[in-house]
């Protein structure tokens, strides 16, 4: 059942010029990063002397790539998630899925992966996009998958909180510029707390965790972190709907 | 096993401590359209969306074949086939693919979603439009794919709120053969303001008013309150109110408008054919004679305003 609530998704997604303009938007701008940071790479290596100064061709356009990736997602994920549940709340679709043969978690989780396989196909994309580094030079596939998998989780963290943010509001909008508010605050809280790094509040940070999936290392407190985020989100989520049917 | 297939027990929905719907119950059994009336927001859409478990009642039960919809929702929701108020539907998919999509989520088996939207689209009108664009359609088209949307399933419970808004008369009388004929095989709720509509689909009538229940009973019932023990009678030389009212059975005489006179008599004992041959003989010059049909509305006027039936 979580697959047809998933597969109505993206049949949405992809009905309207919406999906397709923002895979082939990211794309572009993710495509200029990794052209931007072929070209760098011969500037500064051209210049680095010192065996200590150079670094493989992986690391460099990678952290490019994923480096500018996930500030571009913390906009573009929150555009995705504003209408999954509040515009379905606007048009008034929700008693559709209401009073059909499903629960509300299939429902919430139906949603929730319909968008993540929405986002896997831009992660993909990327992947594939790196690996033609491979034609000419010799890349570290672990590295790639490593920090491909890390943009995973992460991108998953932010449509979870954002299908919540969805779901306490009527206008798509609101819910938009809540999650981007609230995603900012938790990217940065890092930055906040630079003086003092192992203050519990830098540790909530998004940022903290992916950093060392963007080292190429899976960390296992790292992925039970992002799939602790993932399942708190998506609870309240379904709290919040049921709350609605108990209140009316 | 019994002919029940729906049974609202109790229900009371309170928002914010005001009462919405008070106590309601009544059952349904297949083979019959039930036809829900009641002024604007007299309760009746809350009722509706309690029953399809949209809304938890506050107290009270609602049993879909004998499956509680509080401890089994699941199973008691594959049951039932709902079309809201305002008509759940994606704008932006086509016809065959938004009730591809109905098909799938109300667990139509794979091989047979096919045939399921086939004939959902006959039933309603709507094959001729397979491959258009949902929002392209007109009102009437996209209240057509609401009511597709609520009988793919096959459901043994049909819950229709106000189905044939926004419809031009003859795709009304359209929906209205389509209702009649689900509901000789299964159960069909209907609510309506339309009350000609409740006259002509409807096996059973129940009026709510102000969250209560104020009547419940067959069409026929309607038709008494309706009818009346009343004849309209007019002439061309009018006789005295005394004549008139010593004629055996009548009970009470108004002049009513211009040489018209309602006469009301004993229940079963029409005095039709005494005022005929008196008429005859006296010469009062009979025009017109009528059993006096009180409207539709002012039986719905009069129950909305007595005092709750249970």
């Amino acid at each position: 059942m979580i697959i047809n609530i998933a597969r109505k998704e993206l049949k949405s997604l992809f009905a309207s010029p919406m999906g397709w303009t923002i895979l082939a938007l990211l794309m572009a701008l993710l495509g200029n990063f990794y052209l931007t940071g072929v070209n760098k790479y011969f500037e500064v290596m051209s210049g680095a002397v010192r065996p200590a100064e150079r670094v493989g061709v992986t690391i460099f356009v990678g952290q490019t790539v994923f480096g500018i990736a996930r500030y571009i997602m913390l906009f573009a994920v929150p555009l995705l998630t504003m209408r999954l549940i509040s515009e379905e709340r606007r048009n008034q679709t929700l008693p559709f899925l209401f009073s059909a043969p499903i629960s509300l978690t299939e429902i919430v989780l139906g949603k929730f992966v319909g968008l993540i396989i929405f986002l896997s196909i831009l992660i993909v994309y990327i992947f594939m996009m790196l690996i033609t580094l491979n034609i000419w030079s010799d890349i570290d596939f672990g590295y790639l998958l490593a920090n491909s998998f890390g943009l995973w989780l992460l991108l998953g963290s932010f449509s979870a909180l954002g299908i919540y943010f969805s779901s306490l509001t009527k206008q798509p909008i609101i819910a938009a510029i809540l999650s981007f508010i609230s995603l900012f605050a938790l990217i940065f809280l890092e930055s906040m707390f630079a003086s003092d790094p192992n203050h519990w509040f830098a540790y909530i940070s998004l940022m903290k965790h992916f950093q060392s999936f963007s080292r190429g290392l899976i960390d296992t407190s790292d992925l039970i972190y992002f799939f602790l985020f993932i399942a708190t989100f998506l609870t309240l989520t379904i709290r919040r709907l049921d709350a609605e049917r108990l209140r009316g | 096993m019994s002919n029940l297939t729906l049974e609202a027990i109790e229900l009371t929905r309170l928002f914010g401590g005001r009462e919405a719907v008070k106590n309601v119950s009544f059952q349904l059994e297949k083979g019959e359209v039930l036809g829900f009336l009641g002024p604007n927001g007299a309760g009746k859409s809350t009722t509706m969306r309690m029953l399809t478990g949209n809304l938890a009642p506050s107290l009270g039960t609602v049993r879909i074949c004998g499956i509680d919809m509080m401890e089994n929702p699941k199973e008691a929701k594959a049951l039932i086939g709902y079309l809201p108020e305002m008509r759940p539907i994606y704008k932006e998919l086509t016809v065959d693919e938004f009730l591809t999509i109905a098909a799938r989520l109300h667990k139509v088996p794979s091989k047979q979603i096919n045939k399921a939207v086939e004939i959902a689209k006959q039933k309603c009108g709507l094959s001729h439009m397979s491959k258009r664009l949902i929002e392209n359609l007109s009102n009437g088209y996209q209240q057509r794919v609401a009511i597709a949307q609520a009988i793919i399933h096959n459901p043994l419970v049909v819950i229709l709120d106000e189905p044939t808004v926004g419809l031009d008369p003859i795709q009304i009388r359209e929906i209205r053969a389509l209702i009649r004929e689900i509901g000789q095989k299964h159960s069909v709720i209907l609510s309506t303001h339309i009350l000609p509509e409740v006259e002509m689909v409807c096996d059973r009538v129940q009026i709510i008013d102000k969250g209560n229940l104020v009547f419940h009973g067959s069409i026929d019932e309607l038709k008494q309150h309706r009818q009346g023990n009343k004849l309209m009678v007019g002439f061309a030389k009018a006789p005295a109110l005394a004549a008139l009212k010593d004629i055996e059975g009548v009970t009470k005489v108004e002049k009513a408008e211009d040489r018209m006179y309602r006469i009301h008599f004993k229940k079963k004992q029409s005095p039709a054919e005494a005022i005929v041959k008196l008429s005859v003989k006296n010469s009062w010059g009979l025009y017109q004679i009528a059993p006096d049909q009180t409207s539709l509305e002012d039986v719905f006027v009069q129950l909305t305003q007595m005092k709750p039936v249970n």
